[in-house]
């Protein structure tokens, strides 16, 4: 956490894994009974349990050619469900930097950018065209760069997509907003002053 | 107005609109932000170890809902996890100053259920909560966002959220809803029209004669589920019954100064005129009571139909459904009707208030439970409690053979005791039939509204509530 000290996120490079299937939610990244903790910790030995548990070795979270990778490549509507953050620092503290699927639910992709997490998305032919590449090659090295919204891969350098907002708190360090909110000062008050729920009716 | 007509969501976020952040973000003014005991002590440290304070306690409000025991809330908390979690929020509420709701104050509850039971939740207001169905307070015509602890954090320091703009979808959805169907069959019909996904990147503005006839309870289960479908919030406009819900709740406005607020609540509806980014229509007499078959809430069908076979789906779904019938055990092509039932859980954010309670009570007096079938009522607070007890509901359901609990979130997501076992299967009134989302890695749901799942703890299995009641 930095209140001054900003670190720019500009690029994600490393190994891939690759996780199918659309629809992942969060209860599934992080089931609740492990969020009975008051911090954050333990979340990451947490990540994806009853699914490897029910793939019994055969989860890609277990394929040794995906170890220690950086980036997560998954399908449609990654994160939906649950509004919980404890699902981006599962997969944080597991190891991932950044996700690359066809679509991210908007909660799960606000938190990891509250997080410093990258999540691009990739037309469905580019999405399945990544994950044939990784999985057939796990060694290689995917390269997402965050201000020119590519994903390359041995597949080729992939056109993709991340909000200009988010892009821009990402390559500008202010992706954890605190200091960045913090700047406004008064203007806070003064829109509590106009608003008469909260200043009075 | 001479301005250009507006949908309620512009005018709400104009209000509260702080300043453009560079990137093009809004940094967006919070005016009620709920906390609970998940996700909040996290953010709290954080605040601590940057050393500020919370910015605006009188606009924070806490309690315990998630972890909270439905048998016995005596403290401490049989679980030590719970009780570490319940002090921990008792100790950051009294270390800065927040309002939280405990079991001594007589206003624990679910945290969706007692903002709007306490007047917090007002027509043309931005709410937060580190809670995806926080969605619900839209019913009153709010902006209601559920966020994550980094953002429970910044909403606590700064009473502001960095926040993209959404799009707005405005559904309508026309006629009268017919006998046996709930606020629950719409949300699920309108999900599984548009999908999941359908909604991402949007907020939902739910309209037409169905949705204006609802009470403020079944526009509550509507917005609620709004998440469900993608989208990032719902809402409905502000009307008479709006504001008549609202008079004499502890937190609103009395005499002159409610009328006050009345008149500004209801200017807060969008204008005729408005522009949307998209359009949707349902025809509301079609709707069916509804009930979710796989692992996620756009698997739902009439309860008349049947079970999809994978064959006969589009490319794009078959693999989910071939996964979703696998995990469920469910036939292809097989009716839903007469699957059999283990547990029967009437509760949640979604189904635990009153009105609820009064429907699926309705059905409870026509029998008992079947013998095997573990059937629960939780009510969603402490007041929602009092008032089925004040009616007797408690002893419609006991001697139906219901237990009637202490309120919480419960089996919703089993944070507490209230789980499922094995392979269970439950009937159940909540919001998500994910995989495991009832406490047991290989626990099965079935969504439906509450009179249906007092139906199926009748019968044990599956049935049409119109048979019943």
């Amino acid at each position: 956490m930095n209140a001054n000290n900003l670190t720019s996120i500009e690029a994600v490079s490393g190994r891939a894994c690759v996780v199918r299937g659309d629809d992942i939610d969060t209860d599934r990244i992080i089931p609740a009974r492990f969020m009975k903790d008051i911090t954050f910790d333990a979340m990451g030995e947490h990540l994806f349990e009853d699914a490897r548990k029910a793939a019994k070795g055969n989860h890609p979270l277990d394929d040794e050619r995906f170890f220690g990778s950086d980036i997560l490549v998954v399908g449609k509507n990654f994160g939906c469900g649950s509004s919980r953050e404890h699902a981006p620092q599962a997969l944080m503290r597991y190891g991932f930097r950044a996700f690359v699927g066809q679509s991210f639910a908007d909660i799960f992709a606000g938190n990891c950018c509250s997080l410093g997490l990258v999540c691009i998305t990739l037309s469905e032919r580019d999405a399945e065209a990544l994950r044939e590449s990784v999985e057939l090659d796990p060694e290689q090295v995917v390269s997402i760069d965050v201000s020119a919204e590519t994903v390359t891969c041995r597949a080729g350098a992939l056109s993709g997509n991340i909000p200009k907002g988010t892009r821009d708190r990402l390559i500008e360090g202010h992706w954890d907003a605190t200091s960045l909110l913090l700047e406004a000062e008064g203007a806070i008050e003064k829109t509590a002053e106009g608003l008469p729920y909260v200043s009075g009716y | 107005m001479s301005e250009k007509p507006a949908h309620l969501f512009e005018k709400t976020w104009r209000a509260h609109k702080v300043r453009e952040l560079p990137g093009g973000q809004t940094q967006l003014f919070i005016g009620t932000h709920l906390v609970h005991e998940v996700t909040s002590p996290q953010a709290f440290a954080m605040l601590r170890e940057l050393g500020l304070p919370v910015r605006f306690p009188g606009r924070t409000f806490a309690t315990a809902d998630h972890i909270m025991p439905t048998d016995t809330q005596a403290r401490p908390l049989a679980d030590p996890l719970a009780e570490t979690m319940l002090s921990e929020l008792e100790r950051n509420c009294a270390e800065s100053g927040v309002t939280f709701f405990g079991k001594e104050s007589g206003y624990q509850g679910v945290v969706h259920v007692i903002g709007p039971e306490l007047g917090l939740t007002v027509p043309g207001s931005t709410i937060a909560c580190g809670d995806s169905h926080t969605s619900t307070h839209g019913a009153f015509g709010t902006i209601a966002l559920g966020i994550g602890t980094s953002q429970v954090r910044d909403v606590l320091a700064t009473q502001t959220l960095a926040m993209g703009g959404l799009k707005v979808r405005r559904i309508e959805v026309t006629g009268q809803l017919r006998p046996g169907v709930y606020a629950k069959d719409v949300i699920l019909a309108i999900i599984r029209k548009l999908g999941v996904n359908g909604g991402v990147g949007f907020a939902y503005e739910y309209a037409g004669e169905a949705i204006e006839a609802m009470s403020m309870e079944e526009r509550m289960t509507l917005c609620n589920m709004s998440i469900e479908g993608g989208a990032r919030c719902g809402y409905v406009n502000p009307d008479a019954t709006t504001v008549e819900y609202l008079r004499g709740r502890r937190y609103s406005p009395e005499g002159e100064a409610f009328e006050r607020a009345a008149a500004e609540w209801v200017a807060m509806a969008s204008d005729p005129g408005a522009e949307y980014d998209d359009s949707v229509c349902l025809n509301g007499e079609e709707i069916e009571p509804s009930i979710t078959w796989g692992i996620h809430p756009g698997h739902n069908i009439g309860v008349r139909e049947r079970v999809p076979t994978p064959s006969e789906a589009s490319e794009d779904e078959r693999a989910g459904i071939e996964e979703a019938l696998e995990y469920m055990d469910l036939d292809p092509g097989a009716p839903i009707v007469g699957t059999p039932v283990d547990v029967a859980f009437i509760g949640s954010c979604t189904n635990g208030r009153l009105s609820d309670l009064r429907e699926a009570a309705r059905v409870a007096r026509t029998g008992t439970v079947q013998e095997g079938v573990r059937a629960l009522v939780v009510p969603g607070s402490q007041e929602v409690s009092r008032q089925a007890i004040a009616e007797g509901l408690d002893e419609v359901f006991r001697q139906a053979g219901f237990d009637w609990r202490e309120p919480g979130c419960s089996m919703c997501l089993a944070m507490n005791p209230d789980k499922l076992i094995g392979r269970e299967i439950c009937a159940s009134s909540s919001n998500r039939n994910f995989k495991g989302r009832q406490g047991s890695p290989s626990g099965r749901t079935l969504l439906m509204s509450p009179a249906m799942v007092a139906a199926a703890a009748i019968a044990g299995r599956v049935v049409d509530v119109r048979e019943v009641l």
